[in-house]
């Protein structure tokens, strides 16, 4: 199987913390992940590297089998964990600057998508509630067809209809070939929809397995496990 | 509506199970079409790579089988189904009886217990 991600003695320091501590990981294609880990692990850190926001202090990151950079970008569509588009933009208008930036953006099943929740494509991004407005971004961001998605937080601070039709979304959307990496703390809300977990400790990489696998040996929940290993 | 899945035991165990159930209670009749892997996934809110593992599971025994561009289809073999359901209801009938010994009843007060409860 193809390497995906490919990452090798990734560290990031900011001045004296260590956010990425010398962590090793390969993704292949066509796996949902969950990235999971407390508040501070570098759950963010790590995406932002991988979508080149940030640059590593050290190590080998490559994706699609390339250093991070034009390339990557254009096969990784990402979902940031706040929005940086402008409020006053009508859908309409942001699906067209959507058409304009990524030539693997798929005009017509973002409309369906649209068309599903009801929300007029002519509404202005700010008048939305806090639920629709996470709607439309995750609508953004699995219409283009990319090789890796990133979707940091995905279902935060929404109601438990608007996490259903998130995650109906990802699986329905899927694209077998791609991989979706998600970041969140809900675990139990996407435990079923996940192939594999990463458990993020301080930098490090606690635990890479399957979610059967872990629920096998363990006889338990990942989020039980996670409950466990990060007990206060 | 999701299927109600255990979160303490492997979700493709639990999907071959229910599955498994639609086939003998006849959700799924003797050669039906199944829906394809992704809305199969999608109704049950279970990854699609899952699903899909479950369904090759249940394909290698005989319950199921594909063809090549129209899909999957359930056994038409009704004797494989019969003994598919027996063999489930053996094992809910073996959870029962432990269940039942449990609070100390003997063979025959099990019988008298269960065929009172099945006139009401």
């Amino acid at each position: 199987m193809n390497k995906l991600v490919d990452i090798k003695g990734l560290t990031k320091n900011y001045d004296s913390l260590t956010a990425l501590n010398n962590i090793n990981l390969e993704l292949e294609s066509g796996h949902i992940v969950g990235l999971l880990g407390p508040n501070g692990s570098g759950k963010t850190t790590l995406i932002k590297i991988l979508c080149g926001l940030l640059r590593p202090t050290a190590g080998f990151v490559q994706v699609d089998g390339h250093n991070i950079g034009v390339e990557t970008k254009s096969v990784i569509s990402y979902l940031p964990d706040q929005t940086y588009l402008n409020g006053n933009m009508t859908i309409r208008d942001i699906f067209a600057l959507f058409v304009d930036f990524y030539k693997d953006f798929d005009l017509m099943r973002a409309y369906n998508m649209l068309n599903i929740l009801r929300i007029d494509p002519n509404a202005k991004l700010k008048t939305l509630s806090k639920g629709n407005k996470e709607k439309v971004q995750l609508i953004l961001v699995m219409s283009r067809r990319a090789k890796l998605y990133i979707l940091d937080e995905p279902i935060a601070g929404v109601d438990p209809a608007a996490r259903d039709f998130i995650l109906n979304t990802i699986i329905s959307n899927y694209d077998p070939s791609a991989t979706i990496l998600i970041s969140t703390h809900l675990i139990s809300d996407v435990e079923s929809v996940l192939d594999d977990v990463i458990f993020l400790q301080y930098g490090n990489i606690a635990l890479h397995a399957s979610v059967d696998e872990i629920r096998s040996r363990e006889g338990k929940s990942v989020d039980a496990l996670f409950r466990e290993v990060y007990r206060c | 509506m999701p299927w109600n899945l255990d979160s303490d035991r492997p979700i493709f165990i639990q999907i071959v199970e229910h599955l498994q159930y639609d086939i003998v209670s006849g959700v799924f009749q003797p050669g039906q079409r199944l829906p394809s892997v992704r809305d199969l996934a999608a109704e049950a809110a279970v990854n699609p790579n899952t699903m899909q593992r479950a369904l090759s599971e249940l394909e290698r025994d005989g319950y199921m089988h594909s063809e090549r561009t129209s899909g999957r289809f359930i056994t038409e073999d009704i004797g494989m189904i019969n003994d598919l359901k027996r063999q489930l209801a053996t094992a809910q009938i073996e959870v029962f009886l432990e269940a039942m010994k449990r609070l100390g009843l003997s063979n025959d007060e099990i019988q008298v217990l269960v065929k009172e409860n099945m006139k009401e």
